[in-house]
């Protein structure tokens, strides 16, 4: 059963991971090598698109946080958006949205980091 | 005490501990608490809670050994939603496992614990009885309101 997958986009300097199915205990490795594959080249601005996730447990919630810590010490950040109302609600349960940031859609988590950039230069 | 009876329905599902079977755990309780007649929302959050008790099951009871028997067992009525899942691995104390601070476990890069957190906080009942060397049970228990909620 190939219940999830992920996809990689590079707009810019920003990399935006779409999500699609199911994450869960046993497709959370998937996207633990997706992070993991950015870091190794050096992509640290992140977008994560959740538009066609269906599901998600804590031990997906969990590889955000995984993570998250070793981006920002590259001055990067995950950044999420386009999330259902069903999967944003588990995020609020936990307390997420006061560690990251979410966005209503891609461009708009996109942007912010632009923003953000020229803030810096 | 008939007519309850008579209403009271009850499925079962024995599975091996794989987390590839999740999506069959989760197919399971949505098959049974589509009859129920509860609404959407309330079995999402039913199916949530059964795929992190099972995850637990996998992680900590059976330590990822593939092949440990999780067994459940729901019932139902228009009132009232319970599912006991047992296992036969390492027994645990829920006590000992402290409600998540999101922000320390973000300090101290903790993953876990999310999972029970989310039990408690979607059903009404979460409940264990370990009997160390024989079996572990957890319940989870959900009650209607009149509007399916």
């Amino acid at each position: 059963m190939a219940e999830f997958s992920t996809s990689v986009a590079d707009k810019g300097e920003v990399s935006t991971i779409y999500l699609k199915g199911f994450l869960d205990a046993h497709t959370a490795p998937m996207l633990e090598n997706t992070f993991s594959g950015l870091i190794d080249n050096g992509k640290y601005s992140i977008v994560v698109n959740f538009k066609e996730l269906a599901y998600i447990s804590s031990a997906g919630l969990g590889v955000f946080m995984a993570f998250i810590e070793k981006i920002r010490e590259n001055s990067g950040d995950i950044k999420l958006s386009t999330m259902s109302d069903k999967v944003y609600n588990i995020f609020d349960l936990l307390g997420f949205p006061l560690l990251y940031e979410i966005f209503k859609t891609e461009d708009e988590a996109i942007n912010k980091f632009k923003e953000t950039k020229k803030l810096e230069s | 005490m008939k007519a309850d009876k008579s209403k009271l329905k009850k499925d079962k599902l024995e599975i091996n501990s794989r987390t590839e079977n999740l999506a069959e755990i989760r197919a399971f309780i949505n098959s049974a608490a589509a009859e129920s007649g509860f609404s959407k929302e309330v079995i999402d959050n039913i199916i949530l809670a059964v795929d992190e008790a099972c995850t637990n099951i996998i992680k900590h009871a059976y330590k990822y050994f593939p092949d440990g028997k999780i067994v459940l067992s729901l019932k139902y009525d228009k009132k009232t939603f319970t599912i006991d899942i047992i296992d036969y691995g390492n027994s645990f104390e829920p006590g000992l496992v402290p409600n998540p601070d999101l922000k320390k476990y973000f300090d101290e890069k903790r993953v876990g614990g999310l999972g029970m957190y989310l039990m408690k906080t979607l059903m009404d009942e979460v409940k264990y009885v370990s009997v160390p060397g024989k079996f572990n049970q957890v319940s989870l228990t959900k009650n209607i309101n009149s509007n399916g909620r």
